[in-house]
């Protein structure tokens, strides 16, 4: 768990622009009627996006009356999870992740580079251009190290490149969001060792279902008349069973009668 | 090595057009209406039969998870929530799913709710995860406006709308309860389970809550044909599987593999193989960080699946592969774990909560060999009184990451203890526990 805590300093009101308005009552229309607090996480949001990514108290009775919930709840959930700021940050914002994976390619560098060009954790820069946070694993993690910089994911750093990053991003100069080396995407480096046959993207792939289709209905036909006849086969025993049983009865019945047949010619022997 | 032609995802890499045209030509949406009209229940039963294991973790089979869910109507509305609050450590595939082939999982979607008879899905991305649910909103709407998903959804007669809903950097609502809880708009603290979601989940309906991963190979599955994804892999482990490799190999990546592939081959073919040889080896951590790790002498003819793993005292998980070599510093790397679980618990069970906080302090020490060697044994016992003593399994997930540490790993931890201890006036005095 972290502590977190509202900033001191705090500005009179909040209120969304038109923009972030509509957007937002465009998100509580996505859930059920009376369940509009399910928009509480996308508002929150909406408001950091709109208030130089960070969240101002105002905002939160703001989004609280939009949603009937009581201001406290708000609360409760913007201290809860950890991407609000409860207070300003630098026009780019840095997370740094130092958790195990970024940790075992080098991340403590980048925190170091942080620490040199930045200064320390979450304090802005007097030009207001930058901070920093660690933060835990942000799910890049065969692009280790890597960090967030406002919305966008920087990976395969090291110290030279996320310098020069840095140095870029406060010039204005235009960034190459995600991996920072000759590599594409998540394929490892020097060129796949997968998904190179011509045959899954030409199209061919196309249609082939139905085949496997004809073939699963032919087998769960042939199962259901192997079934049937299964099925046929028992009843017919079932049957012979039944008159087996039915007959049963006839054959003591009938020794029944031999026997008082028997019983009645004794008797009448006896009778002779 | 897996054939290309047995890959579900064939934009892992994003290396083709991820919108509907690129997903129609690799064969996405490919005769889903033709499966709809066999029914939800022959859906269910080909799932059965592929055995499909879930994705997320757990590897609970996915065909059974989804027999749970009600038969009848109550009035209540069923609904499919997928899991895409991907946060643990090591773990970033379904990243590539929703940012490169996200079809793959709308399709998913439209079938698993139809089999459950739920006509409305939420997904729930990572907070972080900004670019891909932007991407995926796209290929959403996208799929409106083709009439795959909306009113009468392909054509199906069926009525299905889908909706990204995101979180905002809690790792906790990766447990399916908190993040129903999330979604509702409150603090992601998970529920006392039973009531399970089948029954009472979101909004008090019945739920079931899938990983992107299990969602998205679902409609491959039914066009394979069920025996086809059964026939691949290990007996009760079978299918591909989206492994990811970080940490100290050549090439990391993301790769799909069949499971059952041996750890050897799965980084010599597609990561370029071990930083410095395989003798260079020190251990790995197969599965994500809430695993146990392997010492590298296990790790010589290691088969990567669920029930192997388990076997040696840790488990497939989610598949991400932390790889580490002779020069790691391992008490680190399971520090660095348990603070991440200090951070991300969520306090409601103090266990937990306590729990998380002191395994840190001490590992902390240990780091340094400020400790003494009965601690050793002392906090291997407090591991074992949080594991199994908490709502959700995060309180396990911070206890046997420091248990494979003690068992494969205890010389370490007091060979530094000793490293310490032979330099007292360097350090200071050693400290008793805190």
């Amino acid at each position: 768990m972290s502590a977190r805590q509202m900033a001191k300093e705090q500005p009179e009101s909040f209120e969304f622009n038109q923009k972030y308005a509509e957007l937002a009552q465009a998100r509580i229309a996505m859930y059920p009627e009376g369940k509009q607090a399910s928009a509480i996480v996308p508002l929150l949001w909406f408001a950091q996006k709109q208030h130089n990514n960070w969240i101002p108290e105002a905002a939160l009775r703001h989004i609280g009356d939009m949603l009937g919930m009581a201001y406290i709840r708000v609360l409760e959930v913007v201290t809860f999870y950890t991407m609000f700021n409860l207070s300003p940050v630098g026009k780019h914002f840095v997370q740094f992740c130092g958790t195990t994976p970024c940790w075992l390619n080098g991340a403590d560098k980048i925190k170091q580079a942080c620490k040199d060009v930045i200064g320390d954790e979450n304090t802005i820069t007097a030009d207001g251009e930058f901070s920093w946070l660690e933060v835990e694993c942000l799910g890049a993690c065969v692009n280790a190290p890597m960090v967030q910089i406002n919305d966008d994911y920087y990976e395969d750093l090291d110290e030279d490149n996320f310098k020069q990053l840095l140095t870029d991003l406060k010039s204005g100069k235009p960034t190459k969001i995600g991996t920072q080396i000759d590599r594409v995407n998540a394929a490892p480096c020097g060129g796949n060792t997968s998904l190179t046959e011509d045959s899954l993207f030409d199209g061919s792939m196309v249609g082939g279902y139905k085949a496997v289709l004809k073939q699963i209905e032919k087998a769960e036909a042939d199962a259901a008349k192997a079934a049937a006849l299964e099925a046929a086969k028992q009843a017919k025993e079932a049957e012979k069973a039944e008159k087996a049983k039915s007959e049963k009865p006839k054959k003591t019945t009938a020794k029944k009668t031999t026997s008082k047949k028997a019983s009645s010619k004794k008797a009448k022997k006896e009778d002779k | 090595m897996l054939a290309d032609k047995d890959r579900i995802f064939t934009n892992l890499y994003g290396q083709h057009d991820w919108g509907l045209k690129g997903a129609l030509k690799r064969g996405t949406w490919d005769g889903t209406a033709d499966f709809i009209k066999k029914g939800d229940d022959w859906i269910v039963n080909q799932i059965k039969a592929s055995g499909l294991r879930g994705r997320g973790g757990a590897g609970f089979p996915t065909g059974l998870k989804w027999s749970f869910m009600p038969k009848g109507s109550d009035g209540r509305p069923h609904y499919l929530v997928v899991n895409a609050d991907e946060s643990e450590p090591g773990t970033c595939k379904d990243r590539e799913i929703m940012r490169h082939d996200p079809h793959v999982l709308i399709e998913g979607c439209l079938i698993a709710s139809f089999a459950m008879r739920a006509h409305a899905a939420y997904i729930y991305v990572r907070g972080e995860f900004i670019l891909e649910r932007e991407r995926l909103q796209t290929a959403i709407d996208q799929a409106y406006a083709a009439g795959l998903v909306g009113k009468n959804a392909c054509g199906s007669g069926f009525d299905f709308d889908i909706y990204v809903h995101h979180g905002a950097g809690a790792y906790i609502c990766g447990e399916e309860t908190a993040l129903i809880e999330s979604l509702e708009g409150k603090k992601g603290m998970p529920r006392l389970k039973p009531p399970f979601p089948a029954n009472v989940g979101l909004y008090g309906a019945p739920s079931t809550v899938n990983n992107v991963e299990s969602i998205a190979v679902c409609p491959t599955i039914l066009r394979r044909g069920a025996s086809w994804f059964a026939g691949l892999g290990t007996p009760n482990n079978v299918g591909t599987k989206l492994f990811c490799i970080s940490g100290h190999v050549n090439n990391p990546c993301t790769v799909e593999e069949e499971m059952g592939v041996t750890f050897r081959d799965l980084i010599e073919t597609h990561c370029g193989g071990v930083r410095g040889g395989w003798d260079n080896l020190k251990c790995v951590i197969p599965g994500g960080s809430s695993v146990p790790m392997i010492p590298a002498e296990q790790c010589d003819d290691l088969v990567m699946d669920f029930d192997t793993l388990r076997g040696l005292g840790s488990g497939l998980g989610t598949a991400a592969v932390i790889v580490m070599d002779k020069s790691t510093d391992v008490i680190r790397a399971i520090q660095r774990l348990s603070y991440f679980y200090k951070h991300e618990s969520c306090g409601q069970c103090t266990p937990c909560r306590e729990g998380t906080g002191w395994m840190w302090r001490v590992m902390t020490r240990m780091v340094e060999g400020r400790a003494e060697k009965r601690e050793i044994d002392m906090l291997f016992d407090v591991t074992k009184q949080i594991e199994g003593h908490t709502i959700c399994a995060l309180g396990d997930a911070a206890a046997w990451p420091i248990q494979g540490l003690i068992r494969h790993f205890r010389h370490e931890i007091e060979d530094r203890i000793d490293q310490y201890s032979a330099n007292p006036d360097k350090h200071g005095s050693v400290l008793a526990a805190e």
